[in-house]
């Protein structure tokens, strides 16, 4: 029994950024790399269900599409506990929507034929919450989104499980497999892993796949295989909160005011 | 290629809040004669009629499904069955949970040009230009669909009010396709009351974050918002963390604080679901060490201040 866990090294902003000459995204230099928080709970779920099962043996592979950078993130997985890792990249990738990187993930998904694929629910960076469900769409498959808690028995021909919804209310559901499903914040406690594993995970290689390993056409990626594409990034004017300043006992001061003149009956 | 479809959300029997929302988005994107229309994809979709007959709507759609709750197989089906027989200009659709859950597939599938989260849009030289946030909403990031003659768009919640007055639509209805459904509804369950605090009446909520560090800490900020006179809440990672119990969550994945009229922040930096989850707050006070915290974009007051030297002046100022 397999699973795929698809795996995003997200981007965060350093505290001082500039926007790149074309004004389509940030300088390159300004990016802190690290893998997304929400991939970490979807490899902790894979991990469980293969350290729970004893009968069945579970292979947990993890898939990223990205530069040689990404292969940090795969090696942090891998440490993590995952089998195998794969990347793959082509210059043609560049500027890819999410729905022209599921393409690549949903090749993948072809080539390895796992019975579960799991993607976190959104991405830190740039919050689509569209890669997993678009690639469950190009595959065809069931899916669904915002997991927080997933009940599955290797060998079993269905998964039953809780999505999230506003208000904190739960819906529970149950799909035939194999199935994309994308995984919320919370579902479990994702592991540290040791510095041994670490270690380990430093010599374990990673599988470097092209479009063309995975029959993908160049067409079907980048601008040309996108939905939508970015015109233009820029830094909004600065929100409307009026800042407090002064000394800590100043600012203190100034909020107890506010508190007396907002809360009025209610505090 | 005209028109505006709204694909209308519901559950447990009735219309959700981000539908009505999206009829205010429609009207700048009307173009000439554009009518907006709204879908009800639904197992008994009459029903739904009269809540979604509001100002701005010209046409209802009842599309009879037999899925009595969110099926990601059906609405799929009959919302591409949809757009590919009326080839709207522009969908819309709630950026929800539900539409996580298919708004990306239905895109995938018919090609059209997509965005989510977006929370402005307009055209541009008759070029649809959506706007949405990059890198945690440090950035906003401007996005066009080059050859693109249908656009789906999943429009964030609370970026545009619901209008005011009711309408008399036209109704006509469309007939889905039958597919097989392979994700099943069992039951709705109520998130667990917790303790014995209902933050969906609270008026003054203090509430933790991150920035507070260890679980250790939680008793000083209890103790401030008890001498605050404030009800105690939190922030996803507090209650994931199990520092307090899930029913103290605010934000959009938790406690809807809808009686909520101050709000102070502690150590929150502002995740898009806590913001979009507590906007409607009138007074937000953000309290954050981190001057570029996404927090102050939607405070009314903000404070850069170390949290735990806060917590002391406050406990000291307030007698």
């Amino acid at each position: 029994m397999k699973i795929l866990v698809a795996v995003k090294q997200v981007a965060a902003l350093d505290e001082d950024f500039e926007i790149r000459g074309d004004g389509r995204d940030v300088e390159a230099e300004f990016l802190l790399r690290d893998l997304n928080e929400w991939d970490d709970f979807s490899l902790e779920e894979a991990m469980r269900i293969k350290e729970a099962s004893s009968a069945i043996p579970v292979e947990v592979v993890v898939v990223s599409i990205g530069p040689e950078e990404a292969d940090e993130t795969l090696r942090k997985c891998l440490a993590k506990g995952a089998d195998r890792a794969i990347r793959v990249w082509d210059d043609a990738i560049e500027n890819s929507d999410p729905i022209a990187i599921a393409r690549v993930i949903a090749a993948v998904a072809r080539r390895e034929a796992p019975e579960l694929l799991f993607a976190g629910t959104q991405s830190s960076d740039h919050a689509f919450a569209a890669t997993g469900i678009a690639t469950a769409a190009l595959l065809d498959w069931p899916h669904a989104a915002v997991l927080t808690q997933l009940t599955y028995t290797p060998g079993a021909r269905t998964a039953r499980f809780r999505r999230e919804l506003e208000g904190g209310l739960l819906h529970e559901m149950e799909t035939d497999l194999p199935a994309v499903l994308t995984i919320q914040l919370g579902i479990n406690t994702p592991r540290y892993a040791s510095l041994r594993a670490i270690k380990q995970a430093a010599a374990k290689p990673i599988d470097v796949l092209s479009l063309a390993d995975l029959s993908v056409p160049a067409s079907a990626v980048g601008e040309a295989g996108s939905l939508s594409r970015v015109r233009r990034m820029y830094v909004p004017e600065k929100g409307r909160a009026q800042m407090i300043e002064g000394s800590v006992e100043e600012q203190a001061r100034r909020v107890v005011e506010i508190i007396r003149e907002a809360a009025g009956g209610a505090a | 290629m005209s028109g505006v479809l709204i694909i209308a959300e519901h559950r447990r029997g009735e219309l959700r809040p981000g539908t009505l929302e999206l009829v205010t988005a429609a009207q700048g994107a009307r173009r000439g004669t554009d009518k907006v229309a709204v879908a009800l994809i639904a197992e008994s979709p009459e029903t739904l009629i009269a809540a979604a007959s509001v100002a701005g709507v010209d046409e209802i759609v009842t599309v009879k499904v037999p899925a009595r709750e969110f099926d990601p197989d059906i609405i799929e089906a009959a919302a591409k069955a949809l757009i590919e027989a009326r080839q709207p200009s522009l969908a819309l659709l709630p950026h929800s949970i539900d539409a996580f859950g298919y708004a990306a597939a239905l895109a995938a599938k018919t090609g059209c040009g997509f965005a989510s989260d977006v929370f402005r849009f307009e055209y541009l030289d008759d070029r649809l230009v959506a706007t949405r946030g990059g890198y945690g909403q440090k950035v906003n990031i401007e996005v066009d669909f080059p050859g693109k003659a249908v656009v789906l768009l999943a429009v964030r919640g609370g970026a545009y009010k619901p209008p005011e007055g009711t309408a008399s639509p036209a109704v006509s209805s469309f007939k889905a396709p039958a597919v097989k459904s392979r994700v099943r509804s069992i039951e709705f369950i109520e998130p667990p009351a917790g303790d014995d605090v209902d933050m969906t009446t609270a008026e003054f909520i203090l509430s933790i974050g991150r920035g507070i560090g260890e679980e250790a800490n939680v008793q000083k900020f209890r103790e401030l918002a008890d001498k605050l006179g404030a009800t105690l809440g939190c922030s996803r990672p507090i209650a994931d963390a199990g520092w307090l119990p899930k029913s103290r969550q605010v934000g959009q994945s938790g406690k809807t604080a809808s009686a909520c009229k101050l709000y102070i922040a502690m150590g929150i930096s502002g995740a898009i679901q806590h913001l979009a989850g507590m906007k409607h707050v009138s007074t937000i006070i953000a309290i954050n060490s981190d001057a570029a915290a996404s927090i102050f974009s939607i405070a009314r007051y903000g404070v850069v201040a170390d949290i735990f030297e806060m917590a002391d002046a406050l406990e000291e100022q307030y007698q």
